[in-house]
């Protein structure tokens, strides 16, 4: 528009919006769906169908179950359509038709795990979970109590206490060497960056195998919720790093140097200015660490020990948490346990949305981008 | 960033005034800029060590994984031998020790692959879907539903696995081995259901997230210009795609890959609940029955003796290694994808 308009007097119209008065065609959209397209998908969709009921019912000599009639439908009606569009708009544009099909139906098959997910769970779980069940713990309910009997307090207790530890530990180290990554940038930042990369796709299990082989056996602590905590330290470390170096990569280096030019030693300029500024995103980046480690089932496996009874200490004897109460009820037999299983992973479920909407709240659309507000502050 | 040895605080007695620092009142024929000298203060000094320990400890644990596992296997090593590759049974507590993590690498290995089978495809799609496809109001949307589908805890997707898409997918799988059982050695089972190949598809919902979002990103620094020339010649959006974006996010797609096939080798509790734990090598993949190194430490955690920890240390620790080897090379990989765009 800038450019256009430099070029010559300024015109009294838009340059880029063509009208019927010039004589000119109107604008084309190449992307729209026109309505004999959408026809053309339909048609091929519905013959496809009539196909399959055909071939299904009557030519074959067996039943098959309802999902086989979908999966044949689907199958049928991509050759269909592609000879459709072949024959109306040529090879090159049944090619492209097809393609869309195919990619639109991976990214449904991909993303509809959520809906079912959150959808299942919430109809397994919904009626279990009442006060009593986030009031009471399990010392008293036997294999015959019904599922309405016992609840998870000393589990939510446990997963709130090792929780708040882990991220008592992992965010300061974490913010720190993302101020060492994105600051400093020293001699030791490429290799640290890389295992952190590593790092979050590290098997649980051998965090908490290695917690286990160390604060368990060798400093003969035994299980404890804190000993869960490092484990879970272990995985959200490298989640908080990445996540915060992003963010403090895009603070605007104008106001580091003005800080400094107005003599501010490095570690003011960081504490004051560049940690400030990135506030939003650092908040995204805790957030972001915790939802990944509440769920985290293996690693507290061998290092809390799991437990029916409600202890708080998180430094001494057996504890609890969410996922491993429900991992230890899904394993019985029982109805009534695996209801109160199902009542955990709704908890569960709720908890990690709840941090997610949070990090997204916190810092805006995302970790590196900046919230509204300061968009707004900006212009 | 900070450029290293420029000077911030120049009231030393050297450098008397600004405009000296700025490089300016010196002598003109002097050979090349003068050589700026930085000198971090007390407090500066400490600042760079504290956060140059934050980063040492990062690197640190992961040094100290290895090491520990390492020494806490020593024992196992020593008494299995070279059998510790060859082994398939897992009786470390019994009378002559005999175990090893053949069986349990196969299951790994078989997991993974049907995992990233389904994974690539469908990651890809949905990236593409998301860049190209979607329209422009719901792109935000998806996005970050793929995030939140990272967040999702692995348990409630093998919960939602173990009671809702096994039992789906159970009369596909008993028609197909009913039909091609006969043919191919590989789909005969005598029961499906906790098959390493259900755990596999499991794990996949796992690993989706983390290699869609990478793909997506790289994909999305493919040169705008580039696909509007390609549209602009008369090419259709699929042709855009495979001329332009596919070729440009090759490396990135082929990292993203390996960091979700990293996520599905150490994924341990869909294994866990969905497998029959059986310590066997069998390549019917449809059948009950079947260990992964990750869900084997799970089980066998609690019953093992002295010897049976240091086995199960053993595993973890070459799952430890094969999983970190990889993510090195796809974290490589990834970054150098970054670079380029």
């Amino acid at each position: 528009m800038a450019a256009t308009r430099a070029l010559g007097p300024a015109p009294s119209k838009t340059p880029d919006k063509p009208t019927d008065a010039a004589g000119q065609a109107p604008r084309r959209r190449p992307r729209a769906w026109r309505w004999a397209d959408i026809a053309e998908f339909a048609g091929s969709a519905a013959s496809a169908l009539l196909l399959t009921w055909l071939i299904f019912d009557r030519f074959l000599p067996f039943r098959i179950q309802g999902v086989a009639f979908f999966v044949a439908w689907y199958a049928l009606t991509l050759p269909i359509y592609w000879l459709v569009v072949r024959d109306g708009h040529g090879p090159v544009a049944a090619r492209d038709r097809l393609a869309s099909v195919l990619v639109t139906t991976g990214a449904a098959v991909a993303l509809s795990p959520i809906f079912l997910v959150v959808g299942y769970v919430t109809y397994r779980g919904w009626s279990v979970i009442d006060f009593g069940f986030l009031a009471e713990t399990m010392e008293l309910t036997g294999p015959l109590s019904g599922a309405d009997d016992g609840g998870l307090l000393h589990s939510l207790i446990g997963t709130l206490e090792q929780l708040g530890i882990a991220t008592l530990i992992a965010v300061p180290l974490g913010v720190l060497t993302a101020v060492y990554l994105s600051e400093i940038s020293g001699p030791l930042a490429r290799p640290t960056r890389l295992v952190a990369d590593a790092m979050t796709a590290l098997p649980s299990i051998v965090a908490g195998l290695f917690v286990y082989s160390i604060v368990v056996i060798r400093t003969g602590w035994g299980f404890s919720g804190f000993a869960g905590s490092l484990a879970l330290t272990i995985l959200m470390l490298p989640t908080v790093t990445i996540a915060a170096e992003q963010v403090l990569r895009v603070v605007p280096g104008s106001l580091r140097e003005a800080a400094l030019a107005l003599g501010s030693p490095y570690w003011r300029s960081v504490l004051l200015v560049v940690l400030p500024t990135a506030r939003a995103g650092l908040a995204t980046a805790v957030i972001l660490g915790m939802a990944r480690v509440v769920g985290e089932t293996a690693p507290v496996l061998l290092t809390v020990g799991g437990t029916n009874i409600l202890n708080v200490n998180p430094f001494s004897d057996y504890q609890d948490n969410i996922p491993l109460f429900v991992f230890n009820q899904i394993r019985s037999s029982k109805e009534s346990f695996v209801d109160r299983a199902w009542g955990g992973a709704l908890l569960l479920l709720a908890l990690v949305l709840v941090l997610f909407v949070l990090a997204r709240l916190a810092g805006g659309a995302g970790p590196g981008r900046r919230s509204r507000r300061k968009k707004g502050a900006a212009k | 960033m900070p450029a290293k040895g420029s000077t911030v605080e120049a009231n030393d007695s050297e450098e008397p005034t600004g405009l000296a620092v700025l490089g300016f009142g010196e002598p003109a024929d002097e050979a090349g800029p003068r050589r700026i000298e930085a000198r971090l203060s007390g407090s500066d000094r400490f600042y760079r060590a504290l956060a140059s320990t934050g980063a040492g400890i990062t690197l640190l644990i992961i040094v100290l994984i290895g090491v520990f596992l390492l020494l806490e296997a020593l024992p196992a090593f020593r008494a299995a031998g070279f059998g510790f590759l060859t082994t398939q049974r897992w009786d470390p507590d019994s009378a002559p020790p005999e175990f090893g993590v053949a069986a349990m690498m196969f299951g790994t290995a078989v997991t993974a692959v049907v995992a990233m089978l389904a994974t690539v495809p469908l990651a890809l799609a949905t990236a593409l879907f998301i860049n190209e496809y979607a329209p422009r109001v719901l792109r935000a949307t998806l996005t970050s539903l793929v995030d939140l589908m990272a967040a999702i805890p692995s348990l409630v997707f093998a919960l939602w696995g173990l009671f809702f898409l096994v039992p789906w997918l159970q009369p596909i799988e008993g028609w197909l081995v009913a039909q091609l059982g006969g043919t191919l050695p590989f789909m005969r089972a005598i029961a499906t259901g906790s098959s390493l190949f259900n755990a596999g598809l499991v794990i996949a919902l796992m690993a989706i997230p983390i290699t869609t979002s990478i793909i997506r990103e790289v994909l999305s620094q493919a040169p705008r210009h580039e696909c509007e020339g390609a549209l602009a010649l008369g090419g259709t959006r699929w042709g855009m795609i495979t001329t332009v974006i596919l070729p440009f996010g090759k490396t990135g797609i082929i990292g993203g890959s390996m960091l979700g096939l990293g996520r599905a080798l150490g994924e341990t509790i869909a294994a866990t609940l969905i497998l029959n734990i059986r310590f066997e090598i069998k390549p019917q993949i449809l059948e009950t029955g079947g260990i992964t190194v990750a869900s084997g430490i799970a089980v066998e955690f609690f019953d093992a003796q002295e010897l049976g920890l240091s086995a199960l240390m053993a595993a973890g620790l070459s799952l430890f290694l094969v999983t970190i080897v990889i993510n090195l090379v796809a974290a490589v990989v990834v970054e150098r994808a970054k670079a380029a765009g």
